[in-house]
C-alpha cells in the first residue's frame, strides 16, 4: 500500500448499502400509511374536541370571517362568469335542436349538483388551504406552537378546530351564493346571446331542480369544506425543513385538497345518485 | 404581584432526571442524563450547539417525552404523563424560547396577558398584572406594539414578561443571550437574577456563555434598595447557582463555579477563554 499522509484504517473502504427496489417501495408505502394515520387522527381530534371545553369561540369567528367574508369576492365573480358561460355552451347546442329554453335545466341541476360545489371548493382550497398551511407552518418554525404548549394550550383545540368548523360552516354558505350568482350569470347570458326570456330561464332552473339535487350539492360543500380546512392543518403542523419547508407545505395543501376534492366528488357523486334514487 | 424573596433554598427537588435518552434518526443525542436541580436553585446548562441542551429544557416542560429514563418536576413525573395533564402541569413552569416564540399576530400585552386570557380572567384582573410585569421587564411602554417593532432584546424581555405573568415557580430560559450584543446580554442576566432574587424561581438555564453563569452565581439583586450587588459568601446559600456541562449526550462536569473554575480539564477550560 502506498504510504499516505492521512490514516487509513481499513484496507478496502466499506460500499455504502444501496437500499433495493423492494426497501424503497416499502419505505414509501410505511410513509404513506403514516402520512393517513396522522392526517386521520388531526381530523378526528378537530371534530371531538368539539364535545368538550375550552371551545374558542371568538378565533372560529375569525376563521370564519376569513374564510368566508374573505373569499367572497373570488367566489361571486367566478359562479357568476362560470354560469354564463355554461349557458354559452349548452345553448350553442340546443339550438341545433330548437331546445334552448332546456337550458335552465341543464344549468341549474350542473350547477347545484357539480359545479356550484366543486369550483367553490376548489377556490377556497386554493385561497385558505394554503392560507392556514403557510400561517400554522410558520407558527411551528418559529417555535410559537411549542410556545402555545407550554403555555397550556392545546394547538389542535385553539388552531385546528376553529378553522375546521369556520371551513364546514361557511363553505356550504358560499356553494349556496356561488350557485345563486351562476344561475343570475346564465341568466343574463341566456338574455343577451340565447334572446330567452329572464323568467322562464329562472322558472325552469328552479323546476328542474329536486330536494336530492340541493342535498347532493350542500353535502358536497361540507365535506369539502372539511377537507380543504384539515388537509390545510395537517401540512402546516407537519412542516420540516424551516422557511423552506413552509413554501413546500403551502404547495402541497394546495395540491393535495384539491386531488382530494376532485377524487372524492366522484365518489360522492355516485353515492349521492344511489341514495337520490333509493332514499329521497 | 407579591414580591417574596426567599429566605433559605429548600432541599427538595424541583427537577430531576434520572438516566435520559432521547435521539432522533437512530441517532441518539442523550444518553443518559441525570441531575437534580433543588428548589430556588439555578442551574445552568452549559454545552456546545447540538448537545442536547434545547431538548433538556424541552423535556423537563414536557413538551417532548424521552425515549427512556424518568423526569420529575415538581413532583410529578412528567415522563409519564399524557398531553392532556401535560397541559395542565406546564401552566406552573415558565418557558423562555431561544428567539422568544412571541405570537407574531397578537399585541405585546396581548401576547404577556396571554396565559391569564386562557384562564378565562377578567379585562379588569389582567389589565394590573400586564402592567406589573411589563414594568419588571421595564416595556411597559411596548404595551401595544407588535413583536416585528421590537429589536431582539426587547423580544426575550417581553418573552420573560410571559413566562413569569402566572408566578411560576420554575422557569426555563432557552440560550436567553443567544446572539445578542454584551449591553443587552447583561440587561437580560440582570432581569433573570431579578426574577430569581424576588420571586425565589428555580431557574434551568441553557447556554454557551460561562459569563452568563457566573454573573448569576456571583451577583445578587437587593429587591429593598433595588441595585445589584456582589454576592458575600454568606449569600451563596440564598440561591445557589450550579453548572452542568453536556458533552457527547452525556453529563460531563456537574459542580459550583468555584469547582469549574479550578478545573484543569482542557475541555471545561475551552469554555473559560
Amino acid at each position: 500500500m502506498a504510504e499516505t499522509p492521512l490514516p487509513v484504517s481499513h484496507q478496502h473502504a466499506i460500499a455504502p448499502d444501496t437500499p433495493s427496489v423492494v426497501d424503497v417501495l416499502r419505505d414509501i408505502a410505511k410513509q404513506t400509511v403514516l402520512k393517513i394515520q396522522d392526517y386521520s387522527k388531526l381530523s378526528f381530534r378537530a371534530l371531538t374536541n368539539l364535545s368538550s371545553k375550552p371551545r374558542y369561540v371568538q378565533d372560529t369567528l375569525d376563521q370564519m370571517d376569513d374564510i368566508g367574508v374573505g373569499s367572497l369576492p373570488i367566489v361571486l365573480l367566478s359562479g357568476f362568469f362560470i354560469g354564463a358561460v355554461m349557458v354559452l355552451q349548452t345553448g350553442s347546442q340546443f339550438e341545433r335542436f330548437g331546445q334552448t329554453s332546456l337550458t335552465g335545466d341543464v344549468v341549474s341541476l350542473a350547477l347545484v349538483r357539480e359545479l356550484g360545489p366543486t369550483i367553490t371548493g376548489l377556490l377556497v382550497a386554493g385561497r385558505c388551504s394554503s392560507g392556514i398551511a403557510s400561517e400554522l407552518g410558520s407558527m411551528l418554525v418559529t417555535e410559537q406552537v411549542d410556545a402555545m404548549r407550554a403555555m397550556g394550550t392545546d394547538p389542535s383545540r385553539k388552531l385546528v378546530t376553529p378553522r375546521v368548523v369556520a371551513s364546514l360552516m361557511t363553505v356550504p354558505l358560499l356553494t349556496t351564493i356561488s350557485v345563486f350568482v351562476g344561475l343570475l350569470g346564465g341568466m343574463v347570458s341566456s338574455v343577451f346571446s340565447l334572446r330567452l326570456n329572464a323568467f322562464t330561464f329562472w322558472q325552469r332552473a328552479i323546476a328542474a331542480l329536486e330536494f336530492s339535487d340541493l342535498m347532493q350539492g350542500f353535502s358536497k360543500s361540507i365535506i369539502f369544506g372539511f377537507i380543504l380546512a384539515t388537509v390545510g392543518c395537517y401540512q402546516g403542523l407537519t412542516v420540516r425543513g424551516g422557511t423552506q419547508g413552509v413554501g413546500r407545505a403551502t404547495t402541497q395543501a394546495v395540491v393535495v385538497s384539491s386531488i382530494l376534492i376532485i377524487v372524492s366528488d366522484t365518489f360522492l357523486t355516485k353515492l349521492a345518485l344511489y341514495l337520490a334514487e333509493k332514499v329521497f | 404581584m407579591s414580591s417574596s424573596a426567599p429566605s433559605l433554598a429548600c432541599s427538595e427537588p424541583a427537577i430531576q432526571f434520572s438516566d435520559v435518552h432521547i435521539g432522533f434518526s437512530d441517532a441518539d443525542i442523550l444518553r443518559g442524563v441525570s441531575f437534580t436541580a433543588q428548589s430556588r436553585e439555578t442551574l445552568v446548562l452549559l454545552g456546545e450547539t447540538g448537545t442536547g441542551k434545547t431538548l433538556t429544557l424541552k423535556m423537563a416542560a414536557g413538551l417532548l417525552c424521552p425515549d427512556r429514563g424518568q423526569i420529575e418536576v415538581l413532583g410529578n413525573r412528567v415522563s409519564a404523563m399524557d398531553e392532556h395533564d401535560l397541559l395542565a402541569f406546564r401552566r406552573k413552569v415558565g418557558f423562555v424560547f431561544q428567539e422568544g416564540a412571541l405570537f407574531d399576530s397578537l399585541t405585546v400585552r396581548d401576547n404577556v396577558a396571554y396565559r391569564l386570557t386562557e384562564d378565562g380572567l377578567s379585562e379588569q384582573e389582567i389589565a394590573p398584572r400586564v402592567e406589573e410585569v411589563l414594568r419588571f421587564v421595564e416595556l411597559e411602554h411596548t404595551m401595544d406594539l407588535l413583536p416585528s417593532e421590537l429589536s431582539g432584546g426587547m423580544r426575550r424581555r417581553v418573552s420573560i414578561a410571559r413566562a413569569l405573568i402566572n408566578h411560576p415557580p420554575i422557569v426555563l430560559y432557552d440560550s436567553p443571550t443567544a446572539g445578542l450584543d454584551p449591553i443587552t446580554s447583561q440587561t437580560i442576566i440582570t432581569l433573570i437574577l431579578r426574577l430569581r432574587d424576588v420571586y425565589g424561581v428555580t431557574s434551568l438555564l441553557a447556554t454557551h456563555r460561562l459569563q452568563d453563569g457566573f454573573a448569576l452565581a456571583n451577583f445578587r439583586f437587593d429587591p429593598k434598595s433595588r441595585r445589584v450587588f456582589r454576592e458575600s459568601d454568606s449569600d451563596k446559600n440564598l440561591a445557589p447557582t450550579r453548572f452542568l456541562v453536556l458533552r457527547d449526550g452525556r453529563v460531563y462536569f456537574e459542580g459550583s463555579p468555584d469547582e469549574i473554575l479550578s478545573s484543569k480539564d482542557p475541555y471545561l477550560q475551552r469554555f473559560l477563554i
